[in-house]
């Protein structure tokens, strides 16, 4: 993974194309130990205060690391990272949910890797309120595809309540 | 039938937009083929042998008559004339273009259907008995619950791309299983409990496919309210833990096995104690709501046993062996469900062309409150047709070929559309049903024999649940030839208990031998059993031996016949 150039973030609910000054570190040998890196979990792990010393800090985790080895560090963490290595692969969409709603995470959520368009709106209901579009993509297309859908049955992070909890939605 | 509210059809209309948009910047260039193809899939469009193919859902199998010349109005305008009912109560249709797809999801949405998550790696159509409703042995119309999923399932984000496909079955009957429920990933068989709550008992890691497994239970006596919440714990269990490192391996079913069914249901508990009551807990509000849908229609006072339905079974031998066969009790006296058999000579089964579908919504109309059923033998069901009523529908559905008295006979045969269509076919099966359908085509002779199961695969994918036939035929490549495997005792029962897959009984034969290798064991069944004795039951009380043996001093396989 490298620096997005395209990056969206949500404010105030709305998607905008950001500037960004986070750096992903994709392995520990990669890293200088200078700060406003998003890091691996693994080298947050091993490493936890020379991580804590270098300054702003992130982690971002695999399809594969449970994201409730992240606790401990929200105290001073500003960004937590899912990668999703192909698009198909929906294990960050969970590891989302569990963040936002089984361990409290409230900072900024980003979604990494192989992001596209088509999946922003599935991708903000989850939770994630940045998004790191793939380097090829085009935030102009993005921001027209991020909300394809007015409403949605289920209950998720947003909207937290299913339809059948939301009022007067059913006339 | 449910109705969209405002808010259904916005989403269902959104959803076509979405995809116009999605196919628009495809033809730009914009998305790769490889990046439209999950989207496309999760919107029922495979690209098949010869056309791209759509599969449209008919959620838990219910079709209103307006839905159906829709569907035939579609099979006119952008295919070839037909389409085909599929084992999961879905229509497809064979021949229509990408860019087509848009304009047909825009006519689907205008009588409230859709092709949403009909394939992908996503929740699958909701599949249900066709006799929901009405069916004598129910304890609970499974319908609303269904619609209840169907919607919790519909474009739900954290389950969009999951390790493989999921299927999901409900059923109500406690005697008898009408949707195969312990094949699916995730099965719920709802009943009452003693104080007359509805609750479900749940079954997860059933599937077909190239490791057949019947499902295991997982939990018992479930509250319908937990319905959601509880399918919601068991999906991002096997979203998280599933595998993905191999196609083959990525169903439920290898994480149920591989974790043990007790360990995997500790793992769904642990994570479904965190939702237990949370905000996603249906309501009883929302259930009634859904269940307004499904209120019964007028029924009338009628009698149960018409002296004129008596004469007329008495007076017409073809009309009276075809009651025995098509006409099913009814929870309300004086009607009856009739199922009409989409298996006749000269058709492929599930095929029905766009004139018969109009006829089939006429006779809905007249006969039977404008509904119709789609059931997973593919064949179709008018639920509610007066008894008074039958002799006339008989006469016309006679007239439209769809009065063979072969419902749970032989010739039913459950079929895949196979090599003649589908890309991922081994073998070609259409030829297969058509040859057992000429063979054996003597309506006394399969009278005699009774009920039998027979169900035809083009490959191992199993559409055609040849795992579950009594008689199985697997389509099977063999250096670049089409061979068939046969397997014999598969059977769906009322529970995973009594739900069982087929034994392979040796080496496969060529096409033009399957009729044959038929023909033989069912001489050894008529050979050995007791009177009245059925199929199934011959076959668990003699072993396969038998039929084996003589299978193979009748027929060379494949294997000798290479070496000659």
């Amino acid at each position: 993974m490298s620096e997005s150039a395209n990056l969206l973030r949500l404010v105030d609910g709305a998607p905008r194309v950001v500037a960004e000054n986070w750096r992903i570190i994709e392995s520990a040998a990669l890293w200088d130990g200078s700060g406003g890196a998003i890091l691996p979990l693994e080298l947050v792990v091993a490493q936890t205060e020379r991580v804590r010393a270098s300054g702003r800090a992130g982690i971002w985790l695999s399809p594969t690391d449970d994201p409730a080895c992240t606790v401990e560090f929200f105290p001073w963490i500003a960004l937590i990272g899912v990668q999703f290595p192909k698009f198909t692969d929906g294990r960050g969409y969970s590891s989302a949910v569990l963040l936002r709603t089984r361990y409290g995470w409230r900072g900024e959520l980003r979604a990494l890797g192989d992001i596209l368009p088509d999946q922003l709106f599935a991708l903000r209901r989850v939770g994630f309120d940045s998004f790191a579009l793939r380097a090829d993509q085009d935030p102009v297309t993005a921001l027209a595809a991020f909300f394809p859908f007015s409403e949605a049955y289920q209950g998720s992070v947003n909207p937290p309540f299913p339809l059948f909890r939301r009022a007067s939605t059913c006339t | 039938m449910y109705r969209y509210t405002p808010t259904d059809q916005r989403i269902v209309n959104e959803r076509v937009a979405q995809f116009r948009d999605q196919v628009v910047r495809w033809k730009a260039g914009a998305l790769s083929d490889d990046e439209l193809r999950p989207l496309r899939l999760q919107n029922g469009l495979y690209v098949q042998r010869h056309a791209p193919m759509l599969r449209v859902s008919i959620p838990y199998g219910l079709l209103g008559s307006y839905q159906l010349r829709a569907l035939a109005d579609i099979a006119r305008t952008w295919d070839r004339g037909y389409g085909h009912f599929s084992t999961r109560q879905n229509i497809q249709f064979n021949w229509m273009t990408i860019e087509q797809v848009p304009e047909v999801l825009a006519a689907l949405a205008r009588v409230q259907m859709h092709a949403i998550q009909t394939s992908g790696n996503c929740v699958r159509n909701i599949t249900s008995d066709p006799l929901a409703g009405v069916a004598p042995d129910e304890s609970v119309d499974p319908r609303p619950y269904c619609e209840l999923l169907r919607q919790w399932s519909a474009l739900h984000p954290e389950f969009a791309f999951l390790p493989r496909k999921f299927k999901i079955a409900v059923s109500a009957s406690d005697i008898e299983d009408r949707a195969a429920t312990a094949m699916h990933d995730l099965g719920f068989y709802l009943r009452r409990d003693a104080a007359g709550q509805v609750v479900a008992d749940v079954v997860a890691g059933g599937g077909m496919g190239r490791t057949p497994m019947v499902a295991s239970i997982v939990r018992r006596a479930l509250p319908w309210r937990h319905l959601l919440t509880y399918t919601e714990a068991l999906l991002r269990v096997y979203n998280r833990y599933g595998r993905r490192d191999n196609l083959f391996k990525s169903r439920i079913k290898i994480l149920v096995r591989s974790l043990g069914a007790s360990e995997f249901a500790r793992q769904v508990d642990e994570e479904f104690a965190f939702l237990q009551d949370g905000p996603g807990t249906a309501t009883e509000a929302e259930l009634a709501r859904i269940a307004e849908g499904f209120a019964a229609p007028r029924y009338s006072a009628l009698e149960r046993y018409p002296a004129a339905l008596q004469e007329q079974l008495a007076a017409n031998f073809g009309f009276a062996r075809w009651y025995t066969r098509s006409v099913r009790g009814h929870r309300v006296e004086g009607y009856a469900a009739v199922t009409l058999s989409l298996k006749r000579r000269g058709f492929a089964p599930g095929d029905v062309d766009a004139a018969t579908m109009d006829a089939l919504a006429d006779l809905a109309d007249q006969y039977s409150f404008g509904e119709l059923r789609v059931t997973h033998e593919q064949n179709i069901v008018l639920a509610d047709v007066p008894r008074h009523a039958l002799f006339d529908l008989w006469t016309a559905a006679r007239v439209l070929g769809l009065a063979t008295a072969n419902i749970g006979l032989l010739t039913d045969i459950v079929c895949c559309p196979g090599g003649d269509f589908c890309a991922l076919a081994n073998a070609k099966s259409i030829p297969i049903a058509q040859a057992i359908q000429e063979r054996f085509d003597d309506l006394d002779y399969l009278h005699d024999l009774g009920e039998i199961s027979l169900n035809i695969s083009g490959c191992i994918n199993s559409c055609g649940h040849h795992h579950v036939g009594n008689i199985g035929i697997l389509g099977v490549d063999k250096q670049g030839a089409e061979f068939y495997q046969i397997t014999l005792g598969g059977e769906v029962g009322a529970d995973p208990a009594r739900t069982s897959i087929g034994t392979v009984i040796g080496p496969a034969f060529a096409a033009q031998q399957v009729s044959g290798v038929i023909a033989t064991i069912l001489d050894i069944y008529v050979g050995l059993r007791y009177p009245d004795e059925r199929f199934i039951d011959t076959l668990h009380r003699v072993g396969i031996a038998p039929f084996k043996s003589a299978v193979y001093a009748m027929q060379h396989p494949i294997d000798e016949i290479e070496h000659v």
